[in-house]
């Protein structure tokens, strides 16, 4: 199963930097003389309305879908790790402060926080992608606070400042490299998620502009013709769920293996 | 015929033998007990006679006996018959071994229940009784009790009532006592031989000391990498071991071997390392505060050993965390000479540099993500010595002092046995040469020669580098060897104070005769 998870996002990863090798189809350029074919071993995941090939469009879409979740991962990993980090040495007021907003901000739906934020930001591939991350800033505050404070309390700890060692020396020799491992576990979870959240928002018309092949727009499109092409939502959708599922194995495993 | 049986028992974990061909029997009414260092396999052979191996063990080979039945062929339905009703189990440390959302009567009540003795009248009544047998006071109260209630010794009394519950013929007792206080652990072992005496229960009595062993037991079984060493009745291992090894073991138990005292010189005009003068700590529990520590003064000569002893509670380690300023003192002063007395801005890093503490548990005190070099380099990178070639240097001269061999330096932690993770601490502590070192039980956690090995290490360390000890400990026996001076600690007070010596060879407070009194005798 693991060994599963890691060949899919190998697999998506490397149809996001040289989709050539995958499909020789121009994921814009249609035939309309091909339109909405089912899926054969010519076009393997059918054709959409206007003649372009399916196939073509999910693996030129993944580098928009993974750079997406990327960024959205990574604003939510540093700012809510320096948050976490930062509530949990220091303690007292700032703590308190700290993790009284990440409480208001875990009360609302992820969704719901993101599209306020895009409403904000505006709309747009960048936009989105940070909207999701701030939207997962709280869960890593809270949980990077929690080890913080399991560690801080560790007799390494005190010993390094018995032995002369000054708070950010300390902070980044010990504290830090000893609370990272559930910190990076749910990085790997949140990047499903982020796949995830940032499909629904192009579904709902908030990302990338038609005619960009993203994951969430693909499915989209594909709604109108629901009825008679089930390939044009079905099979973009059954990547989403295989990367989403995949990205949480992995992260499973990388919490197993830290405790 | 023989209560218990075992014949060339042997066990491994995960294809690895722990216990590889051990023979021996227990008779009806005897104490027997295994004694052997931690990996000896003696904690193992009790629990594959009772069934409680841990899934990854497996029985290799070999006939347990008790009576007719050989138990090493039983299925765990089988064993559930029997235990409980024919052999009981004290269990290692009372503080986990209680369910913690039940009472304690219903606990005791439940191995009744089991073996469905009696209907709820009787086993109530029951309950009362054994609760009451095995000394704890008010015992209709207790039974309502949840194990956090109650304390440490009287949780393994609590455990000890539901091994005897059925009055099973052997009672398996695995390190009874190694959690508790030296007072306590005196009483429950009265108890146990009150019990065997009254029931005629066989004992097996699994421990690492030496010394209870020794006072305790008709007959001894030294173990060590899974074999027996040596067997018989137990004055006779002590006074005449056959097997090299039980020489070194009763060599280095430090309550069987009588070391001379350290001697003090006679007061000379030199300013004290330590001086600790009217220290208060208390602690807020919720409206009233608690003094941790009230009123300690005490003073320490350069170059000496001081010890703080007490039981757990008596705020010995409190006072340490005072000394080395870990923790902020509600009144009182420490002055250690040479790092000025009130820690200010400027003074603090050069405070850090002259007192250092070692931790009683060498598995928690070091990073278990950096390498032994990172770890014994760290203090010198703090205080900026040298560049890193002389920092390397001076890394391998102190792993050197510390008997460390050098190919250590690449490790991690947890490569390293418990002895050699110590000796790391204390190369740490002595990387930028203080002149104070506080050590809080910093032998407890290991094995009586690796014990013996650190002791010598301290001892001679002192001697080179004209170190100042203050030593926290729970054990007379280790104090008695180490020491020079000697405060003995009660509810946050000094009751005693004075010459190593003296207070082992006269002591004035009835505290302190009471502590002593509890340390097992040398045999010799």
């Amino acid at each position: 199963m693991k060994a599963l998870s890691w060949l899919t996002i190998a697999l998506v990863v490397l149809w996001a930097v040289v989709p050539a090798l995958f499909t020789g189809y121009d994921p814009l350029a249609g035939v309309p003389a091909e339109k909405l074919r089912p899926p054969s071993t010519e076009h393997l995941f059918g054709t959409d309305a206007v003649g372009r090939d399916l196939f073509a469009r999910v693996v030129h879409g993944s580098v928009h879908s993974l750079s997406g979740a990327f960024v959205a991962v990574a604003v939510g990993l540093l700012a809510g790790t320096l948050l976490g980090l930062l509530a949990g040495s220091t303690g007292g007021l700032l703590d308190d402060a700290v993790m009284r907003v990440a409480d208001v901000l875990l009360s609302v739906p992820g969704l719901l926080l993101a599209l306020t934020v895009i409403i904000l930001l505006g709309p747009g591939t960048v936009n989105v992608a940070v909207a999701v991350g701030i939207g997962s800033v709280a869960a890593f505050a809270r949980l990077s606070r929690s080890e913080v404070v399991r560690v801080r309390r560790s007799d390494y700890v005190e010993a390094a400042f018995g032995s002369g060692g000054r708070f950010p020396a300390v902070l980044w020799r010990h504290v830090l490299p000893n609370s990272l491992g559930p910190v990076i576990a749910l990085a790997a979870l949140q990047f499903g998620v982020a796949i995830l959240a940032i499909s629904t928002l192009g579904f709902l018309g908030y990302g990338a502009e038609p005619p960009t092949p993203e994951w969430g727009l693909l499915i989209s499109e594909g709604r109108n013709y629901l009825a008679t092409s089930w390939w044009l939502t079905t099979l973009p959708g059954v990547v989403v769920v295989a990367v989403v599922l995949a990205a949480s194995r992995i992260s499973r495993s990388i919490g197993r293996n830290t405790t | 015929m023989s209560l218990l049986d075992v014949r060339d028992l042997a066990v491994s974990y995960d294809a690895r033998p722990a216990v590889q061909g051990i023979s021996f029997t227990v008779e009806p009414g005897e104490v027997v007990a295994v004694v052997g260092e931690s990996g000896s396999g003696k904690t193992t052979t009790a629990h594959s006679i009772i069934g409680l191996l841990p899934p990854n063990a497996t029985l290799d080979g070999g006939r347990i006996l008790l009576g007719d039945s050989d138990l090493a062929t039983w299925s765990t339905r089988r064993m559930e018959s029997i235990r409980g009703a024919q052999i009981g189990l004290i269990p290692q440390d009372p503080s986990n071994s209680l369910n913690p959302v039940k009472t304690v009567g219903a606990q005791i009540g439940e191995v009744l229940r089991i073996h469905k003795r009696g209907d709820r009248r009787t086993i109530s009544r029951r309950v009362v009784d054994l609760l009451t047998r095995v000394g704890l006071p008010d015992p209709e109260t207790r039974a309502r009790q949840y194990p956090h209630e109650l304390s440490g010794g009287m949780r393994q009394r609590v455990l000890i009532a539901i091994a005897i519950a059925l009055e099973p013929r052997l009672v398996i007792a695995d390190e009874p006592t190694s959690a508790l206080d030296v007072t306590v652990q005196r009483r429950i072992l009265d108890l146990i031989d009150d019990l065997r005496a009254e029931f005629g229960t066989a004992v097996l009595l699994v421990t690492h000391d030496l010394g209870i062993a020794a006072n305790r037991s008709d007959r001894l079984i030294v173990m060590k990498d899974g074999r027996i060493e040596e067997q018989g009745p137990s004055g006779q291992v002590l006074s005449d071991p056959q097997a090299a090894y039980t020489g070194q073991l009763l060599r280095d138990a430090p309550a069987l071997s009588v070391r001379e005292f350290r001697a003090v010189e006679e007061p000379t005009e030199v300013e004290p390392a330590i001086v600790v003068r009217d220290l208060v700590k208390e602690f807020r529990v919720g409206r009233r505060p608690f003094r941790a520590v009230d009123g300690v003064s005490f003073e320490v000569r350069p170059g000496t050993t001081h010890a703080l002893v007490g039981e757990s509670g008596s705020g010995k380690t409190t006072t340490a965390r005072m000394v080395v300023r870990f923790a902020e003192p509600t009144s009182g002063t420490v002055t250690i000479a040479g790092a000025g007395t009130v820690a200010g801005k400027g003074t603090e890093r050069d405070f850090r540099r002259h007192v250092q503490l070692v931790y009683q548990n060498p598995y928690g005190s070091l990073d278990p993500r950096q390498s032994i070099a990172a770890i014994v380099e760290e203090p010198l990178r703090n205080f900026r010595r040298g560049d890193r070639a002389a920092r390397r240097r001076r890394v391998r001269d102190l792993m050197e002092r510390v008997a460390l061999p050098e190919s250590l330096l690449d490790r991690r932690p947890r490569e390293l046995s418990g002895g050699q993770r110590q000796r790391v601490a204390i190369a740490r502590a002595l990387a930028v040469d203080p002149g104070v070192v506080v050590l809080d039980e910093a032998v407890s956690a290991l094995d009586v020669t690796v014990q013996a090995q650190i002791l010598d290490l301290l001892e001679e360390l002192q001697r080179d580098l004209g170190l100042t000890y203050l030593f926290i400990s729970h054990d007379l026996a280790v104090v008695r060897q180490i020491s020079h001076t000697v405060s003995v600690m009660n509810k946050g007070r000094i009751v005693e104070f004075g010459t190593t010596q003296r207070v082992f060879t006269d002591p004035r407070h009835d505290y302190t005769r009471e502590l002593l009194a509890a340390i097992p005798e040398p045999v010799r």
